[in-house]
C-alpha cells in the first residue's frame, strides 16, 4: 500500500515536471496553487471531518500579505510568501480557537462568519486597495539568484512549493497524529474516552490547514502579480469545497484532480461565456448524485474492487 | 499543439504568397480578444454584445476587402482578476492575440493593463470605470475609451450644481474606496459651482437595505441626493427611493454610475427623473439609431450600451492605426499611432486620444423619461445637456500620469 502511494506520487511529480513543455505554464501554476489550497482544505474535511466554509480568508488574506510586503515593503519573494503563510497560520489559530468548539453546521457557520469579517476588513483596509486590489506585484529574484520573471522558471518554483506542501499533508495523514485525526472523524466521543485531547488535535489540524492554504494564496499572488477581493469572497470558499468534492474527498490525489478539472473548465471554456457556470453546476450535481466519492475516489474504489475479485 | 498548428498554417499561407506587402502582421493575422463579463452583473451592457460590436467594426473597416486577416475571439473573465489575468497571458503568449478590448470591472482592467504593458501588446478599455487607468496606472500600451469615474462625477455634479434647484446635495455612499472617490470628486465639483453638501451617509458594500440611509437623505431636505455607488447597490437604492416617493417629493436623484440596461431592468416607473452622465445613447441621432437597428436583432432585442459603442469605436480606430503603420507587432508603437491619428467613426464622431491614454469626446447629461413620455421599451432618456469634450474629462495635468511630461 505504502510503496504504491509513493510510486503514484513520484509518477505525479514526474508528470508535472514535464507538463510545461506541453501546457501553458501560467495555467499550470494556477492549477498547482488551487490544488495545494484544495489539499489543505481536504486535510480538514477529509481527515478530521470538519467542513470549513471560510477557507478563503486564509487563502486570500495571505495573498494580500505577501503582495503587500513584497510590493510596498520590498520583502524578497521567499520572505513575502513565508510572511503570508505565517499570518494565515496566526489567523487560523484565532479562527480555530473560536470555531472548533462547535460541530457540523455550526462549525461551518462560524468559519463563514469569520471569513466574512475578514472580507469586510479587506474591503475597508487601506493596504488592500479595496476594489482595485494590489496590482503589479513585482516578481523579484528568488533567494536573490533565481530569476522568476520567466514563467517557465517560476513554474518549477511553484511546483517545488506545491510538492513540499503536498508531502507535509501526506506525512501528516500517515503519522500517528493523522491516525488520531481519523479516529476523531469516525467517532469523536470514543476518541475522547480514550483520553485524547480532541480539541488540541483539531486545533493543530486547523492551523496546519490554514497555514498551507496561506502558502497557496501567497504563491498565487506572486504568480499573477495581484491580490484581489476575489480570493477572500465566500464564493472562493465554496469553490474549494467544489474542487475537493469533484476530485474525491478524503483521498490523497482527489483535491489535485478536482482543482485541475475546475480550473481547466474556467480557463478553456471561457469562450462559452455564462455556460461555464452552468457546466460547473451540472458537473457538481452529477458528482454528488452519481459518484459521490469523486473522480479519484471512484477510480480507487474500482481498483480496490478489481483487486479484490482478482484475489478470489 | 494549437499554437504549432496555427504557426504551420500561417507559414503555409505566407509561402503561398497570399499576403500583400501592405501589411506585415505578426503570424499574418490581427487577432482581437474581447475579454468581458458574460455571466455576471455587467453582462447586459457588455458580454456578447461587445463581441458582436468588435466583429461589426472589423466588418465596417472592410478588412477582408483590404486583404487583411482579422480574427475576433471572446471570453468571460467573470469579473475576477486572476481569471482575466490567466486568459490575457495565455492569449498574448500562446494564442498570439494582438489586442484585448472591453474589460469590465476595475480589477480586471488594471490587471490586464499591466500585463499588456509587460508584454508590449495593446489594451483598449471600454467597460471599466476607474480613472486610475489614465492617472497613476496609465500605460504606453493602453487607451481608456468611453468614460471614467471622474467624467461621470464631474458631468453630473457640474450640470446639476449650475441649476437653481441643484445647489444642496446629500450623498449616499458605498463604504469603500470606489464610493469614497466618487463622493469626493462630486463634492468638489458641487462646491466649486457654489453648491453645498448638506451631509452624507455611508452604507455597507454590498448593501441590501437602504431605507434608513434614504430616510436620512430625505429628511436632509437636500435638493439632490447623490448615489455614490454602482451596480446592484445603485439599483437597490433607486428601487427603494421610488418606494419612499423621493423623486415625487421634489428631490432629485442623481446616480453617478448607471447603464441603460439598469434602467431597463428597473423600469421607467421606478427610475423616472433619475439624472446621470453617459457617453453615448442609441437614440441620440440617426447614426446611433442605424447602429442600434443592426445591433438589436443580433442581440436578443437589446439596444446597445455606451460600452458596446466604445468597443466598436476602439476596434475600428485600432485597425486604422495598424493599417497606417503596416504592422501590429509593437504594441506601444500602435498605441502612439492611435494617439497621433484623430479618431473618427459613426458612433462617436470626431475625437482624439490624449497622451495619457484618455479618449476624448462629448459626454451627455441625461434624465430618465416619465412612463407617459416614453414611446416604448428602450425609449428611456431625454437629453438634458451636452458636456463639450473639452470639459468632459479630467485635465491631463491633474491625473498624475507619468507619461505626461
Amino acid at each position: 500500500m505504502k510503496s504504491n502511494d509513493s510510486l503514484m506520487i513520484l509518477a505525479l511529480a514526474a508528470a508535472l515536471a514535464v507538463a510545461p513543455f506541453f501546457i501553458y505554464p501560467v495555467f499550470l501554476m494556477k492549477v498547482l496553487c488551487f490544488a495545494l489550497f484544495a489539499c489543505a482544505f481536504n486535510l480538514l474535511i477529509g481527515y478530521v471531518g470538519l467542513l470549513s466554509f471560510g477557507h478563503a480568508m486564509f487563502f486570500g488574506f495571505a495573498a494580500y500579505v505577501s503582495g503587500y510586503t513584497v510590493k510596498t515593503w520590498g520583502f524578497p519573494t521567499e520572505i513575502g510568501i513565508l510572511a503570508g503563510m505565517l499570518v494565515s497560520a496566526a489567523l487560523g489559530l484565532v479562527a480555530g480557537l473560536i470555531a472548533i468548539r462547535r460541530q457540523g453546521i455550526y462549525f461551518a457557520m462560524v468559519t463563514l462568519a469569520l471569513a466574512q469579517m475578514v472580507f469586510f476588513f479587506c474591503v475597508q483596509a487601506k493596504f488592500t486597495g479595496g476594489e482595485d486590489g494590489i496590482q503589479s506585484i513585482p516578481r523579484r529574484a528568488l533567494f536573490g539568484v533565481i530569476d522568476i520573471r520567466n514563467d517557465f522558471t517560476l513554474y518549477y518554483v511553484v511546483l517545488a512549493i506545491f510538492l513540499a506542501g503536498f508531502l507535509v499533508i501526506y506525512r501528516t495523514i500517515h503519522s500517528p497524529f493523522g491516525q488520531v485525526l481519523k479516529a476523531i472523524r469516525e467517532n469523536e466521543p470514543r476518541a475522547i474516552s480514550l483520553g485524547y485531547k480532541v480539541d488540541n488535535y483539531k486545533l493543530l489540524a486547523f492551523v496546519l490547514s490554514a497555514a498551507l492554504s496561506g502558502l497557496a494564496g501567497a504563491t498565487k499572488a506572486i504568480v499573477f502579480q495581484l491580490a484581489t477581493l476575489t480570493d477572500v469572497t465566500w464564493q472562493m470558499s465554496g469553490e474549494v469545497v467544489l474542487m475537493t468534492l469533484v476530485g474525491g474527498m478524503g483521498t490523497v490525489l482527489g483535491p489535485f484532480v478536482g482543482a485541475a478539472i475546475i480550473i481547466a473548465m474556467q480557463n478553456y471554456l471561457a469562450q462559452f461565456g455564462e455556460w461555464v457556470l452552468v457546466i460547473q453546476g451540472v458537473i457538481f450535481v452529477t458528482t454528488v448524485m452519481l459518484f459521490r466519492r469523486g473522480v479519484v475516489g471512484e477510480i480507487g474504489a474500482y481498483l480496490a474492487k478489481a483487486r479484490g475479485t482478482a484475489k478470489e | 499543439m494549437r499554437g504549432t498548428f496555427k504557426a504551420a498554417a500561417a507559414a503555409a499561407l505566407l509561402s503561398a504568397g497570399s499576403f500583400g506587402a501592405q501589411a506585415q502582421m505578426t503570424d499574418g493575422v490581427i487577432k482581437i480578444g474581447v475579454l468581458t463579463d458574460m455571466s455576471g452583473l455587467y453582462a447586459d451592457f457588455t458580454g456578447q454584445g461587445s463581441v458582436w460590436s468588435a466583429r461589426k467594426a472589423v466588418e465596417d473597416f472592410g478588412a477582408a476587402a483590404k486583404g487583411i486577416k482579422v480574427e475576433v475571439i471572446g471570453a468571460d473573465h467573470q469579473n475576477k482578476a486572476d481569471i482575466s489575468s490567466n486568459i490575457a497571458r495565455q492569449w498574448f503568449d500562446v494564442d498570439k492575440v494582438d489586442v484585448i478590448v472591453d474589460l469590465v470591472s476595475t480589477t480586471t482592467a488594471l490587471a490586464v493593463n499591466s500585463i499588456g504593458r509587460e508584454k508590449n501588446k495593446v489594451v483598449l478599455v471600454s467597460g471599466a470605470a476607474t480613472s486610475d487607468l489614465t492617472g497613476s496606472q496609465c500605460s504606453p500600451n493602453s487607451i481608456h475609451w468611453v468614460y471614467d469615474t471622474w467624467s461621470l462625477a464631474n458631468g453630473t455634479g457640474n450640470a446639476l450644481a449650475k441649476t437653481a434647484d441643484g445647489k444642496s446635495w446629500f450623498f449616499v455612499t458605498a463604504d469603500y474606496a470606489f464610493g469614497h472617490a466618487l463622493e469626493r470628486d462630486t463634492s468638489a465639483v458641487v462646491e466649486k459651482n457654489g453648491g453645498k453638501v448638506l451631509g452624507k451617509v455611508r452604507h455597507p458594500f454590498p448593501g441590501q437595505d437602504f431605507s434608513s440611509f434614504l430616510l436620512q437623505a430625505q429628511a436632509s431636505k437636500a435638493q439632490v441626493i447623490g448615489l455614490a455607488n454602482a451596480g446592484g447597490d445603485t439599483t437597490n437604492a433607486i428601487k427603494q427611493a421610488a418606494e419612499f416617493g423621493i423623486v415625487q417629493g421634489g428631490q432629485k436623484l442623481a446616480s453617478l454610475l448607471i447603464f441603460i440596461s439598469d434602467i431597463h431592468s428597473l423600469g421607467l416607473k421606478t427610475a423616472q427623473g433619475l439624472t446621470f452622465t453617459e457617453a453615448w445613447y442609441w437614440d441620440l441621432n440617426d447614426n446611433n439609431r442605424a447602429y442600434a437597428k443592426e445591433f438589436a436583432p443580433a442581440n436578443k432585442g437589446v439596444q446597445p450600451s455606451m460600452v458596446h459603442a466604445g468597443v466598436y469605436s476602439s476596434v475600428l480606430h485600432y485597425l486604422k492605426a495598424v493599417t497606417a503603420l503596416g504592422s501590429d507587432g509593437d504594441g506601444a508603437k500602435v498605441i502612439s499611432k492611435m494617439k497621433e491619428m484623430p479618431t473618427e467613426d459613426r458612433l462617436f464622431g470626431k475625437g482624439v486620444v490624449r497622451q495619457d491614454g484618455r479618449k476624448i469626446h462629448d459626454m451627455y447629461l441625461f434624465q430618465v423619461k416619465k412612463p407617459e413620455e416614453s414611446k416604448g421599451p428602450w425609449d428611456y432618456y431625454k437629453l438634458a445637456s451636452t458636456i463639450p469634450a473639452s470639459e468632459a474629462f479630467r485635465p491631463i495635468e491633474q491625473g498624475g500620469c507619468p507619461l505626461v511630461k
